[in-house]
């Protein structure tokens, strides 16, 4: 492998990434810890999405629901450890157990009925089983209902890593990143990830060739919807709290803008995507410019629609058509 | 069972289900002809709503105000579609998507910043304002009848614009093959862009109509839209018939399954879980009778005869 410019650009926002607790240290402002730490999190489940829309060709807009499923079995096991003293239900792992066993069993319902439609069809009952599950967590008067539900304890992980640190917190959050980005990778170019791409492409010609996308479809959407639940039980640990909102299709919505910006079906799209989404978000309301006695920050998204709409027109693989592209060599 | 509420909710159902099918119609013509997803359907229902509160402030009247309103909404159309859709008709629907989810983040923004952050109330003239008796004993608001009334002459003048003249001809065909009539010269830009400004006149209608019941306030175009693109995919999207059926569908069993479903839960379940449970279980009634109506059709009910889709 020739290492090319890319490589270099990819490497050191990793390296910059590691070092960012170090770094608000030395400026004194834990908050972009934070704020990175959430940045890092929606990239793993943009990361999770893209294989579905970037290399699979599947428009999945309920995909923020995984990410609730996975949060709410933090939330909910807080809660009882809380309220009602069951300890087992702090145990991080029993809880990530139940992120990561939940959301994959969602997702192969939602999959194996969702997948026998296309193109809008596909879009619509996606949403509309998102839809579903965030009306069901408005529904549990029990856990908050749409108020949300406050974690006060944070997943106990048995003395191997301490999640109420923060920067522990943050470099599980960093590293989860990284086995992400590297099983996508392996994922992509695996002979199944082929397929998946194949199906993108051509349908036809796979099933010519002997392939049956429907059970390559579903396993591509289980394996995206379980990374999504890994990224909400994180989210819930990061935010302690959790509520329907997580699950909105608005967030499905923020999820595809950020695959969108960062350039799909490539690896490192969706992070600089994800990036870009919400330090645009954190820009955009921060400009101190006040017309008239109207602060303009304030209304940042009367900006961002618009360069929305500008980047679908005339910058149609986002970010990543302006960093530097790798030689085609097959 | 209380039949006088039963039959008071079914007219709610009706109401509820014109105002969606005067949404679902434009989506419905303006997915089924050009191919479009078109998520700002729900702000241009939005500026309906808003234009009426301004435009009855200005002329003191609201039957006026609803005059102005839709040939305002129909231009704003037009030029939303000549600026930013025109080029995403070739553009596939995740493109659509974003763009359009853009618009929806620019309206609301817009419309915070014009109307400012709190909602708008639009006054109803007195003769609207009364109750009317059509069941004995049960008053029902006039406005709502009103709604009524209003929701089935539309889609009476649809059904003959559609079906009866020269440009319902146009839509047709478009909605079957738009190559083809392309190819038969007829200037389908120029279709596009009035079929997407009768769509958006209607979704205006429905805004201003909704405006004096629910309340004018930023965002209340998202929630509808779901329920609006609910009702073209159950129906078949690009079909008429297919959204007015799946509208009073959707309308009828939102509407009388809130108000029934307590009472019909508590056969199964105690008291307190079923008064927590049902309006949850309502809210996802219509995305569960979609899920169902997809997992045996995939094409919706009445999926438009045609090629390409």
């Amino acid at each position: 492998m020739t290492i090319s410019s890319r490589h270099i650009l990819n490497t050191a926002l990793l390296v910059f990434l590691g070092l960012i607790p170090f770094i608000t240290d030395w400026m004194g402002d834990s908050f972009y810890t934070g704020l990175v730490a959430r940045i890092l999190i929606l990239a793993i489940a943009a990361l999770s999405l893209n294989l579905l829309i970037g290399y699979g060709g599947m428009v999945s807009f309920g995909h923020a629901a995984y990410i609730g499923v996975g949060a709410y079995c933090v939330g909910i096991g807080a809660f009882h450890a809380f309220e009602d003293g069951i300890d087992w239900m702090l145990n991080g792992y029993v809880q990530l157990s139940a992120a990561l066993l939940g959301s994959a069993l969602i997702a192969l319902i939602i999959g194996a009925i969702s997948l026998r439609t296309r193109g809008v069809y596909f879009i619509m009952i996606t949403m509309a089983f998102s839809q579903m599950l965030y009306f069901s967590a408005v529904g549990v008067e029990t856990y908050g209902a749409d108020d949300g539900l406050t974690i006060y304890l944070r997943s106990d992980m048995l003395g191997l890593i301490d999640l109420n640190d923060e920067k522990s917190l943050y470099y599980l959050i960093f590293a989860s990143l990284l086995v992400v980005l590297y099983l996508m990778h392996r994922l992509v170019e695996s002979p199944f990830g082929n397929v998946i791409r194949g199906t993108r492409s051509n349908e036809a010609r796979m099933r010519a060739i002997g392939f049956s996308p429907y059970k390559y479809r579903l396993t591509a959407f289980v394996i995206a919807g379980t990374i999504a639940g890994y990224a909400g039980f994180l989210m819930a640990n990061l935010n302690d709290f959790v509520s329907p909102d997580m699950m909105h299709w608005t967030r499905s919505g923020d999820l595809i803008i950020m695959i969108v910006l960062g350039g799909m079906a490539s690896l490192f799209g969706p992070l600089y995507g994800a990036l870009a989404f919400l330090m645009l978000e954190e820009l955009l309301s921060s400009i101190p410019l006040t017309i008239g006695g109207l602060h303009v920050g304030e209304y940042w998204q009367l900006i961002f629609g618009p360069l929305l709409i500008l980047i679908v027109l005339f910058a149609r693989n986002g970010i990543d058509s302006f960093l530097p592209q790798p030689r085609k060599s097959s | 069972m209380n039949w006088l509420l039963l039959l008071e909710q079914i007219l709610n159902g009706f109401q509820l289900g014109l105002l969606l099918f005067l949404l679902a119609a434009g989506l419905t013509l303006v997915f089924g002809i050009m191919d479009m997803v078109n998520l700002a359907h729900g702000s241009l229902y939005m500026m309906g709503a808003y234009f009426c509160a301004t435009f009855t402030g200005w002329t003191d009247s609201f039957i006026l105000g609803a005059i102005l309103t839709l040939p305002a909404v129909f231009i704003l159309g037009v030029v939303v579609e000549m600026i930013a859709l025109r080029t995403l008709y070739s553009r596939d629907h995740l493109d659509q998507v974003m763009a359009t989810f853009g618009l929806i983040l620019f309206f609301n923004e817009a419309t915070r910043l014009i109307w400012g952050p709190i909602g708008l109330v639009i006054p109803l003239p007195d003769f609207l304002n009364e109750t009317v008796e059509i069941i004995p004993g049960a008053p029902y608001p006039a406005f709502r009848l009103a709604i009524i009334l209003v929701g089935f002459i539309v889609a009476g003048l649809l059904y003959f614009i559609v079906a009866r003249t020269k440009l319902g001809m146009l839509i047709r065909a478009g909605a079957s093959n738009r190559e083809m009539i392309g190819a038969l010269g007829i200037n389908i830009r120029l279709l596009f862009t009035l079929v997407f400004g009768l769509g958006a006149a209607l979704a205006g209608l429905a805004g201003l109509m909704a405006g004096p019941i629910l309340s004018v306030e930023i965002g209340m175009g998202e929630s509808i839209l779901i329920l609006t693109l609910v009702v073209i995919v159950i129906g078949g999207i690009g079909s008429i018939k297919g959204a007015f059926i799946a509208a009073i569908l959707i309308g009828l069993i939102d509407t009388v399954g809130r108000s029934f479903l307590p009472e019909i839960l508590n056969l199964v379940l105690p008291e307190a879980s079923a008064a927590t449970a049902a309006p949850a279980i309502s809210s996802m009634m219509i995305y569960l009778l979609m899920t169902l109506v997809l997992a045996i059709k995939p094409q919706g009910l009445f999926p438009p005869r045609g090629v390409g889709r």
